[in-house]
């Protein structure tokens, strides 16, 4: 990655315009051409450095619903149960923390009745109390990722 | 806002990411069978309303350097935990800022940020900056680093679509 790279992806974590040459236009505002802008965009997803290039949805104003749900799991049952947790579809991602709650999880569904749903379901196929944190406020983070 | 059964087949269409193509929303108009220009206006109107929340490249920040990660949470009197959290939200290595619910008697806590970091080290002298700079440290509060990854997929929200997944490029 070199310092062109960098500035891509510090310029480019949000504002992509929306119009018939989006590319072109960001790659102006960066001194860059359109057909060197893609490239590098290409080869930043192809070698892993990027996930995707698109939009990030707001699931509650689309009509879904997402939530934190964490766990306090006995340590001989960590795999066994990440497992079980991660064989639900909602379940978006995964992360053992060091804490006496060391297993947390986002759960996203379109329906928002399918959150509770879920967790409940986990609870039954574990055994153990699932603790549903919803966000009640986003405090609003501007670039996340500085390079 | 509204979103229509059109609006969702190009959420849909979009949602693993945009065609890396001179012309990308021409590209994602002729295969959903719509006018460009009717293209650009939806995605604009769902833009405008908040349906698109952040439009652009998606990092994965373990790859980028960001190997430590870790959720840092406080208890703040309700009173004035919309403030401390539009403060902490301002730190560029906070990442993402909740007001969440306390889980009592277990979980105390209600605001949450994760901040990510180079190394371990530098994610604790971040907390570390917070809560001397906010006068936090008295509050209880509690660090909650990573320690595995046991699934990560972006949240879909289109799971149940008739639009094929795309990949960018």
């Amino acid at each position: 990655m070199d310092a062109t790279d960098r500035q891509i992806i510090n310029a480019l974590q949000g504002g992509f315009p929306v119009c018939e040459t989006p590319f072109a236009e960001a790659a102006e505002r960066l001194g860059l051409t359109e057909d060197d802008l893609i490239a590098r965009l290409r080869r930043l997803c192809a070698e892993g450095h990027l996930s995707r290039f698109g939009p990030m949805y707001n699931a509650e104003r689309l009509g879904g619903a997402v939530t934190l749900a964490a766990m306090a799991v006995p340590d001989e049952r960590i795999e066994a149960v990440a497992a079980q947790v991660n064989a639900h579809p909602e379940v978006a991602h995964n992360y053992a923390r060091a804490h006496d709650f060391n297993m947390w999880f986002v759960v996203a569904a379109e329906q928002p009745e399918r959150i509770p749903a879920v967790l409940a379901d986990i609870a039954a196929e574990t055994g153990l109390p699932v603790y549903d944190m919803p966000k009640l406020d986003e405090y609003y983070v501007g670039l996340r990722f500085v390079l | 806002m509204p979103v229509d059964a059109t609006d969702r087949r190009l959420l849909a269409a979009i949602e693993d990411g945009l065609p890396l193509v001179p012309q990308p929303y021409a590209a994602v108009a002729r295969r959903l069978g719509l006018d460009e220009a009717d293209v650009l206006a939806r995605l604009r109107r769902l833009r405008a309303g908040g349906i698109i929340s952040r439009f652009g490249l998606v990092v994965r920040h373990h790859e980028l350097g960001y190997r430590a990660n870790a959720m840092a949470v406080w208890n703040v009197p309700d009173a004035q935990v919309d403030d401390m959290g539009r403060r902490l939200a301002a730190y560029d290595f906070v990442t993402l800022c909740y007001r969440r619910p306390r889980r009592l008697p277990n979980w105390p806590f209600n605001l949450f940020c994760m901040v990510h970091g180079c190394d371990r080290d530098t994610v604790c002298e971040q907390i570390a900056r917070l809560n001397a700079e906010q006068t936090l440290a008295s509050l209880p509060h509690e660090v909650l680093f990573s320690r595995r990854r046991f699934k990560q997929r972006g949240a879909r929200y289109f799971m149940k679509t008739d639009v094929p997944a795309r990949g960018v490029a």
